[in-house]
């Protein structure tokens, strides 16, 4: 867990917090359709960017918004999107242009319930595999969430710090319940924080090629319009950035895309662990709803139950070893989630059979409370 | 003779265009104007959909970024709003722009952004194998139309111009001169320019149309694209089937890119005011 920051103690609501983070983080691009709950980061933004020589458009469609947030970046600016289920369903195709063309970016889904329309109102987590495989053909994901409003805020100076380093679209996955809680959080002294700018390019423009691997297997992109002159493709490219039929470079092409997340799990996996040594059971859960689980395991510890908390605050790529070894010192686990299963299933699958898994499930729009979760802690114990 | 090849990446030819296309054409004709007008190839961007036409940006040495199929309008906003200084070209296909992408296109009209839109015109979809379009005229054979295209098809220029653009013009590639001279004026406007360039494409439409060989195709365009002045003063007989070509659109208004520059100057003046 970061360390209690110190700096300006303001309210302020989860959306609002993105919003501040991103420009913390040196966003200056903000592209976006609106749409509940996660509007406030663009009405926020509009005032704003402008402010600061940064750029705020509304557009027709999710999927141009997509689409402008990819230009804006080849173009040089830290860029960001927010949306909701609907709205990330149609950003699908280009996030996976941003993907194989390796243009750094942030997307914001602040989930609530579908299939469909579903619940525009109400908290859920039922995006959490489209996340991971909403957008066609194999690749690597990056994917944060959070839990409160700071949290809010400094995932998304993370996101964008990843999105440079990897060189990737970065997906932030919050909830209804955390973009709309208005609560106290610290907004860290200027120049506290650290920011991961945009690599330049340090070969002359004849020797440059843009998907050349750098000494991290990350290639570097120069910004549009400062001499060095090359293609950005949605088709399988070599290390040009020019289509390839050769299999052995499609190869290469693929692998890469999903090995230069894998390769650096260690940095980029991230979790909070609460009374989790000699924990019997050990409860799995994220977003608002950890908030519920903090509470539930403190009240099972108090009653003198064994119970812990994984708190994963990247989801993807999935913390596999870390469930796998905690798999082997519990009994079991407890998924707590607003959806039915869809990261109980990701436990379940690193967990390989070392302990049982309980879901908790909710989906009718509701908050899953400390409640229902002691009350199945008890039962599995 | 004039040198092409300084504004073509000679590496990645041959082109995968079909003999008989007019792609290339259009490709020539964009490097004559950005030369003519002395763009360097540094400050200029080709951003491009999914298509035949769309290949264009892996031909032409300039920064050139290929996205998905009709959205190279949205991607090209992005990239014009953070860079303003860039001249940022589109280049799309019919179906490209006006079926998959036309919402793009009519709110970039309508925003009156300055991008030039090169909108290849060959009534068919091409890179997919002939299916129906939808400029595909009325009774014309697709793939997927094997009895005869029933839709009505789109007036894409008109389109343009009734959704907000400045600067509306149709060009085609027999009358070489004349596209050289609308596509560098949409260069040099200021705001959303659209250059609808009618273009052969033998192998998905002229085969199934009774314009079996590229010079069918040719000589059709030779024979019915019109320039518009001329158009208006034949008689009613005469014009049945002609298509006006020229600069058919070209007005002032407000440019979005220059609004939010001027916006965020005003912000920043009322707050040295404030301070
Ligand atoms: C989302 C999506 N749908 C469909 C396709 C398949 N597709 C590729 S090109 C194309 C049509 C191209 O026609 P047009 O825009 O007229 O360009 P042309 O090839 O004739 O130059 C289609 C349907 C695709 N690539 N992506
Ligand atoms: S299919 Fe048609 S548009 Fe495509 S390259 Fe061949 S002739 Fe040109």
């Amino acid at each position: 867990m970061s360390k209690s920051p110190t700096g300006k103690i303001v309210m302020m609501q989860g959306n609002d917090a993105c919003a501040e983070g991103a420009i913390w983080a040196g966003c200056r691009f903000f592209a976006g359709y609106p749409i509940t709950p996660s509007s406030e980061i663009a009405e926020y933004l509009v005032r704003k960017l402008p402010k600061i020589g940064g750029t705020f458009i509304q557009m027709e469609d999710e999927i141009a918004a997509m689409g402008a947030i990819i230009g804006a970046s080849l173009a040089g600016a830290k860029a960001l999107t927010a949306t909701s289920g609907p709205g990330f369903s149609l950003k699908q195709e280009n996030l996976g242009h941003a993907v194989m063309a390796e243009v750094p970016c942030v997307v914001v889904d602040v989930q609530r319930g579908g299939p469909s329309t579903g619940t525009p109102t109400l908290p859920a987590q039922m995006d959490m595999q489209q996340a991971r495989w909403g957008s066609h053909g194999d690749h690597g994901v990056i994917a944060l969430s959070a839990a409160s409003a700071q949290e809010m805020f400094e995932q998304t100076i993370r996101a964008f710090n990843l999105a440079e380093t990897y060189m990737t679209p970065v997906i932030l996955l919050f909830d209804e319940i955390v973009g709309h809680m208005t609560e106290r959080m610290v907004l860290p002294e200027k120049g506290s924080v650290e920011i991961v700018n945009r690599r330049h390019p340090e070969k002359s423009p004849d020797k440059y090629f843009p998907y050349e691997k750098t000494e991290n297997g990350i290639p570097i992109l120069a910004n549009f319009g400062t001499g060095y002159r090359y293609n950005v493709t949605g088709l399988c490219h070599d290390d040009s950035g020019f289509p390839t039929n050769d299999s052995k470079k499609i190869e290469a092409n693929i692998i890469h895309l999903t090995e230069k997340i894998e390769r650096h799990r260690k940095d980029i996996i991230r979790w909070r662990e609460l009374y989790l040594d000699g924990a019997e059971v050990a409860v799995f859960a994220y977003g608002g709803v950890a908030r519920s689980a903090r509470r539930a395991v403190k009240e099972c510890r108090e009653a003198g139950i064994k119970a812990g908390l994984f708190e994963p605050t990247t989801i993807w790529p999935f913390p596999s070893e870390e469930i796998l070894d905690i798999a082997g010192r519990v009994k079991a686990f407890v998924v707590p989630e607003l959806n039915l299963g869809q990261m109980a299933r990701e436990v379940e699958l690193a967990a390989k059979c070392r302990a049982e898994i309980h879901k908790v499930n909710r989906v009718d729009g509701d908050p899953i409370t400390p409640k229902q979760i002691v009350d199945k802690i008890r039962e599995v114990v | 003779m004039f040198n092409y090849l300084d504004y073509v990446r000679e590496k990645n030819l041959p082109h995968i265009w079909c003999s008989g296309c007019g792609d290339g054409i259009i490709l020539k004709a964009l490097i004559r104007s950005l030369k003519k007008l002395g763009i360097s190839k540094d400050e200029a961007v080709m951003v491009s959909g999914i298509g035949c036409a769309s290949r264009t940006a892996g031909y032409i040495d300039i920064n050139t970024l290929h996205t998905t199929h009709g959205r190279a309008i949205a991607f090209a906003t992005g990239v014009k709003l953070a860079k303003p200084n860039l001249h940022v070209i589109v280049v799309t296909g019919d179906g490209d722009a006006t079926a998959i992408g036309g919402n793009h296109y009519i709110h970039a009209a309508r925003r009156n952004i300055d991008l030039t839109v090169l909108l290849y015109n060959n009534f068919i979809y091409g890179m997919t194998g002939g299916q129906v379009s939808p400029t595909t005229p009325r009774g014309k054979m697709a793939s997927t139309a094997p009895f005869g295209n029933l839709e009505p098809s789109f007036n894409i220029a008109g389109l343009a111009q009734a959704a907000g653009a400045s600067f509306v013009a149709l060009g085609d590639v027999y009358h070489v001169q004349q596209l050289d001279k609308l596509i560098a004026s949409a260069l040099q406007k200021k705001g959303f320019s659209v250059v609808e360039i009618l273009t052969p494409c033998p192998t998905a439409y002229g085969r199934r149309n009774k314009q079996a060989t590229p010079v069918d195709m040719m000589n059709w365009l030779k024979d019915n694209v019109v320039l518009k002045d001329k158009l208006d003063k034949m008689a009613e007989d005469e014009k049945a089937g002609k298509i006006a070509s020229g600069v058919l659109w070209d007005v002032e208004k407000p440019e979005f890119t220059s609004e939010y520059g001027k916006l965020i100057a005003r912000l920043k003046t009322e707050k040295q005011t404030k301070e």
